[in-house]
């Protein structure tokens, strides 16, 4: 909750005036029934029309301020909710955006975007509320406390002392309610996750005719957010029958005192009315304030799951090192890694690669490969060893410096819902002829321009009204646009056919001679031409050399190879 | 998996939206929501009027207990002091039991519904066709039914109760007033109208800033979902800024539609206290002259005044609900609206139900465009008979996931027929078909749940022995294994960094426990390594022993046991044969398949 009141800091200017113009509206709402009590004990008995008149114009004139202060109060009250969900927003998003591969994985994605939209907008409701009841209701409350007082303090003092139970209730109960809703928010979740799910598998759903199992796997999930909400609705539905009853019970007690006192000729019966009079305000005001109660718990917990995520600590800081001298573009040095830290990913990972040479990496399915290049584009940091480029080791390159170097196609990457031309240039501000080459190269060119607006085709969200082979290679020619020092192709061929990856692989080698390339493959033919070969097994390096180096040396390579090329036909 | 073969166009057109819908009907709706519950209801109703009729007595008992006090030092009537404020406290304490006897109710009712809600929207997401999730966005989806049915809820919960407090009280403020003085009560003649112009002039105004409001939200949750599970590739960029930059743009959108609605809504409020302290200045000159023109007393006076607050408190708050119940309304709509969404056609008639499939498979003549303006297989036909494989090869985008969508019946041909034993598809339980048969996609589809669930899926009743058989099978036993709690393991997004080829080989598992006479690969090995894929390809030619296969591969050594090449290019089958046919033929496939080569 702190890290939000922050971000009403800027806003404190705003806010008093609208606050202060909020606070002389919610006077002249005070005032009135003070009028008319002043009206009754001293105006009337006067029997004079134009002074009940005159000051009935005095009503008048304070109604109308009410109206106005209070409008524009609220609507200043708007405009700072709306600046300051807005500047959270902002803050969350680019934090979210900065954070580590390692932070990502940890919040998880579905939650990290419940907290960009569901959270921020009960804050957003928080703090527009807040301002509107929270300034209002303890005003009319205290000012109605205060003017009472005024009238007759002893019988306040009766009423007044009814106030700490009905603020111990509400404490209690929202004390109770707070973890009530942070349950009911993960139960939230994870129904939230089956209707993802649903909508992603929708075609494994209906080829397995699963439509009833999953309608009842939702079912279950409604069903735990439906008990838990029950649960929490019920418990702070107590605090209204409570307060109201507690209030009550005052004011009857401020009767008996007031019997008692009337008896004793301290005060009149006149006192009690206008008393009483108040006493409704008090009351609404202090329903208002059990609404801001309930809206604050809901609010801050909200808020504590952003803070949670503005407060992630900056992982992959930059550390000065020293520059070695050293021909080879990428080094990596006896690199080890494990995402858990517990089984390693990747276990003592050497190679070395000169500028404009190729490495190609083969190995079986979890093996390490991908692992190897999120460790080269340091979206995670090695545990051990030591990975260079150009002599620097990565953890002294600047983030941007680092990430403007690569051109990548990573698997199951992702395309925007965007034309095919931004999803290549990607905001970099890179020229269209510049787009056309990079296109023509990704062997794209044919179906782009078959497309009717081609290169200012819209795609949709994940690229879904493109297919499998047309998604790498728009992918592919994003990677190439920048004219990247170091390409790394994450198995983004393999919706390709034969022929058109083998243009591909052409092309690479005609237009980027000067691009470091790394190539991860399942097909021996799409690495074979690299001048050095990773075999992974498990992340451990089981070969290391050219094609023909391997076929002598790694049996795993051989057998690779065979079954792929069927046999003797090998070239 | 929908990402492949969805084919070109179909997102940019959509399906045209149903109209929108008047507030009448959709107020219709919900009140059949709520008419399921009558008589919970109808015992809602019963406690609001008792509660508040109650708690009405109030300012009556405490009048009366005044009027014992009297206005003279040493004159009060104790007793019957003593008599009302004991009646009073009664009163009081039964008052608050039953509202909040009442708001357990209305919590109960309320969670009732939302429950019922969210079950029509799964039941009939669950329908639509594969259409509908191919041009929808999914952030749209969840926000539908988690931000719009919560605005519902909030309002019925909340808002429902509130009015039935509001109107009991109003009505018998009312009541009291007239009793006190017909003559002042005329005040409300004035008042109330201009009340209900206001009321009337900002929910026309409101409403379609709150539809506004949900509608730019929905944006906002879209567009973050959509970066987020992108954020690795916008990190390899280096374009945090840029995609920052739009997304201000949307944040800019949503609040800004946030605030407009706001700005309006936030005057609903003060308008209608204005409209009270209108009536509170009528009422203090006119009772003031009456009590001259000696037709009030005092004491009648500060009674009106004290029930006109009551009445006037209420309408207060009816003026927040209301702008609430403008939310809602726009929330409901775009509830209803998805509830709305054409479903799957029903089978026909009497449709078959497919049983003891032989795995006869005909494409006969078909045409079929996901844009009817844009026709992408032209002309097809083919034959498969049982136990047969079939290999689909071409270059990519030539329509070869389409004839899986045909197949499985994801989208229906323009025209053409497909059969199966004879049974023209159309004429066949959708079911019975899909079930005969078995599909390994591309992309891989788990769900949160145990390892054993996700491979049993498919198959009701699936054995832990049956599980691990198709495991070992699938080669993934081993791992599964590894794992901590073994086939218990729950899969969640989070945690576990399970490989892309992992998931492959789960799903390969689970397409493996089906007793499917048909089977489907779609590129499926593609993310398994070779010598995996070999081992899987051995199980898999014992599963396939007897069925009929499609298999949609690029790697030619997958498909050089093929009974049956179609080598399809711009969705027409160019060439037909076996692999050394079509290699001796010297044509489109013998190209592709030197060129593997190069």
């Amino acid at each position: 909750m702190r890290k939000i009141l922050q971000y009403l800091k800027p806003h404190v200017p705003r806010m008093s005036v609208g606050l202060t113009i909020k606070f002389i509206g919610t006077i002249m709402d005070l005032l009135l029934p003070w009028i008319l009590a002043y009206m009754i004990d001293d105006v009337v008995p006067l029997r004079s029309v134009p002074l009940i008149l005159w000051w009935g114009g005095a009503m008048l004139v304070c109604s109308v301020l009410a109206v106005v202060t209070n409008i524009v109060a609220n609507r200043m009250a708007s405009r700072v909710a709306r600046d300051t969900t807005e500047a959270i927003r902002h803050d969350l998003f680019s934090k979210i955006s900065y954070l580590s591969c390692a932070q990502i994985d940890e919040f998880t994605i579905p939650s990290l975007e419940s907290r960009l939209t569901s959270d921020t907008y009960n804050i957003h409701q928080m703090v527009g509320m807040m301002q509107r009841l929270g300034v209002r209701a303890p005003i009319l409350l205290l000012g109605g406390v205060l003017v009472t007082f005024t009238l007759e303090p002893v019988l306040t003092l009766v009423l007044v002392c009814v106030l700490p139970f009905i603020g111990y209730i509400v404490y209690r109960v929202s004390k109770k309610g707070i973890p009530l809703y942070t349950q009911l928010q993960q139960a939230v979740d994870n129904m939230v996750r089956t209707v993802r799910e649903h909508a992603g598998g929708i075609r494994v759903i209906k080829a397995l005719s699963k439509a009833d199992y999953e309608k009842k796997r939702f079912a279950d999930a409604n069903a735990k957010v439906v008990e838990r909400e029950k649960k929490a609705g019920i418990t702070m539905a107590l605090t209204n029958p409570m307060m109201n009853l507690f209030l009550n019970l005052g004011l009857t007690l401020v009767i008996l005192v007031g019997a008692y006192r009337v008896n004793a000729g301290v005060t009149q019966a006149g006192k009690i009315i206008a008393f009483l009079s108040y006493f409704t305000i008090i009351l609404n005001a202090m329903l208002s304030v059990t609404r801001i109660f309930v809206m604050y718990s809901k609010g801050s917990a909200s808020a504590g799951r952003i803070s949670l995520v503005l407060d992630a600590p900056a992982d992959l800081a930059v550390r000065e090192a020293e520059k070695e001298n050293t021909e080879n573009h990428i080094v990596f040095e006896h690199v080890s890694f494990s995402y858990h830290k517990q089984k390693e990913n990747l276990t003592d990972v050497s190679f070395a690669l000169r500028r404009g040479q190729t490495l190609g990496v083969i190995g079986a399915t979890g093996s390490g490969k991908s692992t190897l290049i999120n460790l080269l584009m340091r979206l995670y940091d090695a545990d051990s060893g030591r990975i260079l480029i150009d002599g620097r080791p990565i953890e002294s390159i600047d983030d941007a410096e680092l990430h403007e170097m690569f051109g990548v196609v990573f698997q199951n990457d992702i395309l925007f819902a965007d034309t095919i031309a931004s999803n290549i240039d990607l905001g970099r501000g890179i020229p269209r002829e510049r787009l056309e080459e990079a296109v023509e190269h990704a062997q794209a060119a044919d179906f782009i321009h078959a497309l009717p607006d081609g290169l200012d085709h819209m795609l949709t969200a994940k690229g879904t009204n493109v297919s499998g082979g047309q998604k790498q290679r728009i992918l592919l020619a994003r990677a190439f646009a920048a004219n990247p020092d170091i390409l790394i192709l994450d198995d983004s061929s393999s919706a390709l056919d034969y022929k058109t990856d083998a243009r591909l692989r052409a092309d690479i080698r005609k237009y980027y001679q000067n691009t470091t390339t790394v190539i991860i493959a399942q097909r021996v033919s799409s690495i074979k031409h690299a001048d050095h070969i990773l075999v992974l097994e498990e992340g451990h390096v089981i070969g290391s050399g050219t094609h023909e180096e391997l076929m002598e040396t790694c049996a795993t390579y051989q057998e690779i190879s065979r079954t792929q090329m069927g046999g003797g036909e090998v070239a | 998996m929908h990402k492949e073969g969805k084919g070109k166009q179909i997102a940019a057109t959509g399906l045209p939206k149903p109209k929108v819908q008047n507030k009448k009907k959709v107020l219709l709706r919900l009140w059949k929501y709520l008419y399921r519950h009558k008589w919970m209801l109808l015992l809602a109703l019963f406690l609001t009027v008792t509660s508040n009729l109650l708690a009405l007595l109030g300012p009556m008992l405490s009048g009366l207990a005044i009027d014992a006090i009297g206005t003279t030092a040493g004159g009060v009537q104790f007793e019957t002091v003593f008599y009302y404020c004991a009646l009073m406290v009664v009163f009081y304490v039964v008052s608050s039991a039953l509202s909040y006897g009442l708001s357990v109710l209305m919590v109960n009712l309320s969670q009732k519904i939302v429950y019922r809600m969210r079950k029509d929207i799964s039941d009939t997401l669950l329908e639509l066709p594969v259409r509908f999730f191919d041009t929808h966005q999914t952030g749209d989806i969840v926000s539908r039914i988690s931000y719009d049915i919560d605005t519902v809820n909030a309002s019925l919960s909340n808002d429902l109760l509130q009015i039935c407090t509001s109107v009991i009280t109003v009505v018998g403020s009312l009541v009291m007033m007239i009793a006190i003085s017909p003559t002042l009560v005329l005040v409300f003649a004035v008042t109330i109208p201009i009340s209900i112009f206001l009321t009337k002039y900002m929910t026309g105004k409101v409403r379609p800033l709150f539809r506004k409001r949900s509608a730019k939200l929905g944006e906002l949750n879209g567009y973050v979902e959509e970066i987020i599970s992108g954020q690795k590739t916008i990190k390899a960029y280096h374009r945090e800024k840029t995609m920052i930059g739009r997304f201000d743009k949307r944040n800019t959108d949503a609040v800004d539609a946030y605030y407009n609605a706001d700005y309006y809504g936030s005057m609903v409020g003060p308008s209608v206290n204005f409209v009270n302290n209108l009536s509170l200045s009528l009422i203090s000159v006119f009772g003031a002259m009456l009590y001259l023109g000696g037709g009030l007393t005092l004491g009648n006076l500060s009674s009106f005044v004290l029930y006109s607050r009551k009445f006037s408190g209420p309408i207060n708050e009816m003026a927040n609900i209301l702008s609430e119940l403008q939310s809602a309304c726009a929330a409901a709509e775009r509830v209803f609206r998805l509830i709305d969404e054409e479903p799957e056609p029903r089978d026909a008639d009497g449709a078959y139900t497919l049983s003891d499939v032989r795995g006869d498979v005909e494409m006969e003549h078909i045409v079929f465009g996901y844009d009817p303006n844009k026709t992408i297989i032209h002309d097809l036909s083919l034959h498969a008979p049982p136990g047969s494989l079939v290999a689909v090869v071409g270059p990519t985008g030539a329509g070869k996931t389409t004839i899986i969508n045909l197949l499985m019946r994801f989208y229906d041909p323009d025209s053409g027929t497909i059969r199966v034993d004879g049974h023209g598809s159309l004429s066949v339980t959708r079911k019975s078909l899909r079930l005969a048969y078995a599909m390994v996609l591309q992309d891989t589809w788990l769900f949160h749940g145990t390892v054993f669930d996700n491979i049993a899926y498919g198959k009701e009743g699936a054995t832990m022995e049956d599980v691990e058989r198709v495991a070992k099978a699938a080669k993934i036993h081993n791992y599964i294994l590894s794992l901590p709690k073994g086939y218990d393991t729950v899969l969640s997004d989070s945690g576990m960094n399970i490989s892309q080829g992992q998931k492959q080989l789960l799903t390969i598992a689970r397409a493996m426990l089906l007793d499917a006479k048909m089977l489907i690969l779609d590129e499926a090995t593609s993310n398994v390594d070779t010598q995996t894929e070999l081992q899987i390809q051995q199980a898999m030619t014992r599963l396939m022993a007897g069925k009929t296969c499609f298999v949609i591969a690029h790697r030619l050594s997958t498909i050089e046991n093929a009974d049956t090449i179609l080598v399809v290019r711009d969705g027409e089958i160019v060439e037909q044969g076996k692999h050394k046919e079509l290699l001796q033929r010297g044509g489109v496939y013998a190209g592709m398949y030197n060129s593997q080569f190069v």
